[in-house]
């Protein structure tokens, strides 16, 4: 996950374009896919997912208008992360918006599967 | 207190006076031998939607269907003249399956030039046609135009694949679909390619998800926590009304209003669907294609200024959801035994051009699963207490309508069967009062 073909930011640590710096703790949560997004949502506790809301909820504007900004078609490697990093924020904003617990109540042992999501 | 219109009669069941108003028994729901007739009556001998044109993109392009209950797998491919075939999946020489990848019971997808059998590497063209047999002068007399490919028969609706399994049948494909698919015709359904497709094995008969998905009276009481809590308190003091209900034939559909897209106030949607503005209605500004205004006539049939998402059931087992911010979601209900079934959830969008717009589409998809995982493990709770037999008989509401004619309609096609099981087309009509 080394995103730098720019030089103002170090190479070895940013995944995020450098304006987006202050979310940089939480590049763990960008991710590719929804099976990876589902499942690290669900092995999270509720402080981590309230972490991550709060710190990205209020930058989500921000987050748009600058991906906004680009060719959707052809996305920087840092933009796309960033864009994996919103997908994740929305994936735990029923978590904490609405449920109060990582699962969805009274799903149980159900589960549901992505078989097929857009590859951008 | 009525919201909205009912039919003269009084409500919407008694317009349709075939299905009664009664209690409804569902030991067809929980019935091992019910099922097994339901296999051989209803998903060896119907059209069944196995998919959409946009998978079969070029000559060559393939994709296999499992068809438990109709008992076998069909391998769906665009032939070089272009046209869809569907085949049993099974090689003539000593009947292994056809086209699988790694897990035989798994689906696949792809595109060849022509299909190899992994056993003994016979080969078919696209159009199902032997083309070579390994060793071919050690058989005896052995001519391989006699062994093509078995046929399925198949056809397209709105770019809708259908294929029906039984090679009696007689009821073309747009006859079968009647005119509420007629009244569809146009959608733009081809403009909608950007796909989220959800999957899971349900611990509860096949008609018990439709069910749950062709009636709205659950939605204020089920899903409450997921409205906020004013909001919520309000549904349910209210319940549901559909604007309008039609039935078909065996099919039918629920038109339904939806003040989510946008809502009214925005105090009763969350924070993320005020930034994003999307939610469970989808996105709420419409993309601009054509074909989405004027909507065609079978599309909010009512014309009602309040529409969010029209409902169609396709007899037995494919539901189509037209939502008013112009999106498509699809379910197909696979059934794998008298209490289990595959489900199938499956959203499509028109291609995102930027950020804002995919993260819209995002939040919808996200929002469909949180929803159908409740609904799912609600019907093992449910099979699991019919099956014990306690309660047989269920009182059905009016807003349950759908519900009453789906176990109605499978009840008439099996008793149909067991009375001749040569007779075609089967009997499947409920018909309207006049």
């Amino acid at each position: 996950m080394i995103g730098a073909d720019d030089a103002t930011k170090d190479p070895g640590m940013a995944v995020f374009p450098p304006e987006f710096d202050d979310l940089e703790p939480f590049a763990d949560w960008s991710l590719r896919t929804e099976a990876e997004r589902y499942a690290k949502r669900l092995s999270s506790t509720m402080a981590d997912l309230q972490s991550l809301y709060d710190a990205a909820f209020p930058r989500l504007e921000a987050m748009t208008a600058y991906l906004d900004a680009l060719d959707f078609a052809a996305l920087p490697e840092d933009a796309n992360r960033l864009l994996w990093l919103c997908y994740s924020l929305v994936n735990v904003s029923f978590p904490v918006e609405v449920w109060r617990q990582p699962r969805v109540p009274d799903s149980g042992a159900a589960s549901m599967d992505v078989v097929l999501e857009p590859a951008v | 207190m009525a919201h909205f219109p009912k039919p003269a009669e009084g409500s919407w069941t008694q317009h349709y006076p075939e299905l009664g108003t009664g209690p409804v028994s569902y030991e067809d729901s929980i019935s091992k031998e019910h099922y097994e007739l339901e296999r051989r009556a209803i998903f060896a001998r119907t059209w069944q939607n196995v998919g959409r044109v946009e998978q079969l993109p070029r000559a060559g392009s393939y994709f296999t269907k499992e068809l438990a209950a109709a008992g076998t797998s069909v391998v769906v491919v665009r032939g070089t003249d272009g046209e869809i075939r569907a085949f049993h999946n099974i090689c003539r020489h000593r009947g292994n399956k056809l086209v699988w990848n790694d897990y035989p019971r798994e689906e696949t997808s792809g595109t060849c030039r022509q299909f190899a059998c992994k056993y003994h590497g016979w080969r078919y063209d696209l159009e199902g046609a032997c083309t070579f047999v390994q060793q071919e002068e050690e058989f005896f007399d052995l001519d391989k135009k006699d062994y093509g490919l078995a046929p399925v028969q198949s056809d397209v609706w709105e770019g809708f694949i259908f294929v029906n399994p039984d090679p009696k049948n007689t009821l073309g494909l747009a006859e079968y679909l009647g005119d509420m698919a007629k009244e569809l015709t146009g959608y733009p359904f081809g403009e909608m390619t950007q796909v989220y497709k959800y999957r899971a094995e349900v611990t509860s008969n096949w008609k018990l998800f439709i069910d749950a998905f062709a009636e709205f009276y659950h939605a204020p009481v089920l899903h409450a926590k997921q409205a906020v809590a004013d909001e919520s308190r309000k549904l349910q003091s209210v319940g549901f009304e559909a604007l309008a209900y039609k039935l078909d034939g065996p099919h039918g559909m629920v038109s339904s209003w939806g003040g989510m897209s946008p809502p009214k106030d925005l105090n009763m949607v969350k924070p993320i669907e005020r930034v994003l503005r999307s939610g469970l209605f989808g996105p709420w500004d419409r993309p601009t294609i054509d074909g989405l205004d004027p909507l065609p006539p079978g599309v909010n049939p009512a014309r009602s200024k309040a529409w969010g998402v029209d409902s169609f059931v396709f007899f037995p087992n494919f539901m189509l959801l037209i939502w008013a911010p112009g999106w498509y979601l699809t379910y197909h209900y696979w059934p794998t035994s008298y209490n289990t079934h595959i489900f199938e959830g499956t959203l499509y969008f028109v291609p995102p051009a930027n950020a804002t717009e995919r993260l819209r589409q995002e939040l919808a998809a996200v929002t469909f699963k949180e929803y159908a995982l409740q609904d799912g493990n609600t019907l093992e709770a449910t099979q699991m207490m019919i099956e014990s037999r306690v309660v047989t008989e269920f009182p059905l509401n009016d807003q349950e309508i759908l519900l009453r004619q789906l176990h109605e309609t499978a009840r008439v096609m099996v008793a149909a069967y067991q009375e001749d099981p040569e007779r075609r087309p089967a009997p499947l009509r409920v018909t309207a009062a006049s």
